[in-house]
């Protein structure tokens, strides 16, 4: 099982260290990892994809809250909206690029470069929506990939 | 003012008495500052042994210890130390110079990332990047070692910081939004444990180190004399309540006495406090006290659930905890339950092989003739027979490196516990080879005339490894000799000016400790030249239940 986990830190040097040493040192397997500020200036936002089940999300929660910069830790997996940001390198012969133009419409990604015979392709959701538009591009020779691990928000109005 | 000087003015308002350490150059200019100071420095001759020293002084008197060492090697010295203080929840703050910030990341010379290197091992750590915040990193340091569950802190300042002209303004408040303790302990499962315990047949309390760090002896003895019920205790937890109090039962686990092990493995409620079921104590823990339900009493949320189930967990101060937990309790008579330890105490004593020079017999000798000194061991076969035959009478008088098993940790920690306690006689039990490890100490205790009491059980072996060679290797003893019986460990104490004493034989036992107890004017180093064959028993084999404790005989 994956989990999804949300954890607010201070906006501090050294504090990603400390949480992927903490995720290193108990064997704890992340998945993928986002950081950024938030709406306030002093305080980050992680957004970490964690391979494990109840047990291992336990103490991943409570080792996290352990660490003193560590303000919140919550638990997004559920009824959340998840979102990921993946840019593609993809070839695009003339003779292709109408077609992939219009698998690029369907899954409402954007072509962001255009070369002589390449594309650069912006594409956004949930994982799932993203593996699947790679898999489509692969037909085509995908030359780079950059994805940017999943950030995620509970639905609702905030407790 | 000078940034090393309001510092050192930062440590005397946090009530400094002494700070064990070594000078070196990135730390220069704050032990500069440290010369117009009142505050006691111990020079010792490592920085292992400067953290150690500060680990005993805290455990022995509930104060924050304090280090000092330079960057680099003095940094990196200080690590085993850190880890140690880590494992056993000791509140230490390390100080460590570093280079000048413009050199940082350049390997300058003795540049060491000791932050980095001490991440996983401290509670917290700083690398103080501007002098305008190293007043308020000192105060936050001293708050988080000595708060909730205590921990080692360290905090590196760049040479360039002590040299900075700051305001001294020492912050009184600290407000760390990610940092919030907890004390009080949920009224709901406290009631939910009141419940329990009333309806229990079989209840023990399993102490841990956790009561002896909240000051809980008292409260923890009420509570057992209200339900009743008889106390195990973890190595930590040795001396929380008295091993002389009729519902003790003494140390509990992989070398604990059969009854302990036996009442903690049948019993149908575990009132667990302070304590993190580490696998010394429990055995394997998938087998551990299966009839049991579980109550866990914890200041740190993360034990909870961690190494076995609980049924109801209280997380905050043992404390408070305990003395809240007690009003709900009723007391009841439970015969069967009674007369079944007692039937257990007197079919399983501890009990040794009386023929030949024993070390157990050494350490029951010593416990008669030093009932109240504080007891500081070394790791390895003198530990575990310290901790089955020394009974303690307070809290703090049982000083040992549980988790992290250092050795080399007794020698220093008791010049540090003899600091904290200086009219309270402090002996450290050791073995030959965990007092080579930090013997330059010796030197410490001559310069400053603490006169510690060295009592080595000298087999000439690593004997506890020795001792699982034997047992588990077929007797193949690869690299456990080590020969100390050609030592003089008389001659080395004599050496540095202290005073050595070789005991050959069982019989000169108690003439030789009666002279070293007799002297209280330098350290004493007791060399007794034990068998090498006696080995730790009764032992819950690796892998195995409590239950499945065996005795030298079985």
């Amino acid at each position: 099982m994956k989990y999804t986990i949300a954890v607010l830190v201070e906006n501090k040097p050294g504090v990603l260290a400390r949480v992927a040493s903490l995720f290193r040192r108990r064997g704890f397997n992340i998945e993928s990892l986002t950081v950024g500020v938030t709406e306030k200036e002093e305080i980050s936002r992680m957004t970490i994809v964690v391979k494990g089940n109840e047990k291992v999300l336990e103490q991943v929660t409570k080792q996290l809250n352990k660490l003193i910069e560590v303000i919140k830790v919550s638990d997004v997996s559920f009824d959340s909206v998840e979102r990921e940001l993946c840019l593609l390198r993809v070839n695009a012969p003339p003779e292709k690029r109408g077609e992939i133009v219009e698998l690029t419409n369907i899954f409402r990604a954007r072509i962001v470069d255009v070369a002589k015979d390449s594309f650069i392709v912006e594409v956004t959701g949930d994982e799932d929506k993203i593996n699947a538009f790679i898999d489509l591009m692969r037909g085509y020779g995908i030359k780079e990939v950059a994805r940017t691990g999943k950030v995620a928000m509970v639905r609702g109005a905030k407790k | 003012m000078r940034a090393a000087d309001a510092f050192i003015k930062a440590l005397e308002k946090e009530g400094v008495e002494v700070i064990f350490g070594i000078p070196g150059g990135a730390i220069l200019e704050i032990y500069d500052a440290l010369y117009d100071s009142r505050i006691r420095h111990i020079t010792t001759r490592h920085e292992q042994g400067a953290t150690h020293a500060a680990d005993g002084y805290a455990r022995a008197s509930g104060r924050v210890g304090v280090v000092f060492a330079t960057s680099g090697p003095g940094a990196t010295n200080t690590v085993t130390g850190i880890a140690n203080a880590y494992m056993d929840s000791s509140p230490i703050v390390v100080f460590t110079g570093q280079v000048s910030r413009p050199m940082i990341g350049n390997d300058a010379f003795q540049e060491a990332d000791i932050t980095g290197i001490t991440m996983p091992i401290t509670k917290h750590n700083y690398l103080v990047t501007d002098p305008n915040k190293l007043l308020r990193i000192v105060r936050e340091a001293f708050y988080i070692a000595s708060s909730g569950r205590p921990g080692p802190v360290l905090v590196d300042i760049p040479k360039d910081v002590t040299t900075a002209d700051i305001e001294f303004d020492y912050p009184t408040r600290v407000d760390l939004i990610g940092y919030k303790p907890k004390y009080e302990g949920h009224p709901m499962q406290i009631k939910r444990a009141a419940e329990l315990i009333i309806k229990s047949e079989r209840p023990i309390i399993l102490v841990g180190g956790g009561v002896k760090i909240s000051n809980a002896s008292k409260e923890l003895i009420e509570l057992a004399e209200t339900i009743p019920a008889f106390v195990v205790t973890t190595l930590m937890g040795k001396g929380a309540i008295s091993e002389y109090h009729p519902l003790c039962l003494g140390f509990v686990g992989m070398h604990g006495s059969k009854f302990a092990n036996y009442a903690l493995s049948e019993s149908d409620l575990i009132i667990a406090v302070g304590c993190r079921f580490s696998d010394r104590t429990t055995g394997n823990a998938s087998l551990f006290a299966p009839q049991a339900k579980i109550i866990h009493i914890d200041i740190d949320p993360a034990e909870i659930g961690k190494n076995v189930r609980v049924d109801v967990p209280i997380v905050g101060d043992a404390k408070r905890i305990l003395s809240n937990l007690r009003k709900f309790i009723e007391y009841k008579y439970r015969k069967n339950w009674e007369d079944k330890i007692r039937e257990w105490k007197e079919k399983f004593p501890l009990k040794y092989k009386k023929e030949g020079f024993k070390p157990q017999f050494v350490i029951e000798k010593a416990c008669e003739i030093f009932p109240d000194a504080i007891v500081t061991t070394e790791v390895g076969q003198n530990q575990m027979w310290s901790a089955q035959f020394f009974k303690v009478k307070y809290p703090r008088q049982f000083i040992s490196s549980g988790g992290l098993g250092t050795m080399g940790f007794g020698f220093p920690a008791s010049i540090g516990a003899k600091i904290a306690c200086p009219d309270k006689e402090v002996i450290d039990i050791a073995g030959d080879g965990s007092f080579l490890m930090n013997i330059q100490e010796l030197a410490t205790c001559i310069h400053y005339d603490i006169p510690v009491k060295v009592f080595i059980m000298n087999n000439g072996y690593l004997g506890m490894v020795r001792q699982w060679q034997e047992l588990f290797y077929r007797e193949r003893y690869s690299a456990t000799c080590i020969g100390c019986e050609k030592i003089s460990f008389e001659k080395i104490a004599e050496g540095f000016g202290a005073v050595g004493i070789t005991v050959e034989r069982q019989s000169e036992v108690v003439e030789a400790l009666r002279r070293a107890k007799e002297i209280n004017d330098s350290p004493v180093v007791v060399d007794f030249r034990v068998e090498f064959q006696a080995n730790v028993f009764p032992m819950v084999p690796p892998g195995k239940s409590l239950r499945e404790i065996i005795d030298e005989e079985d």
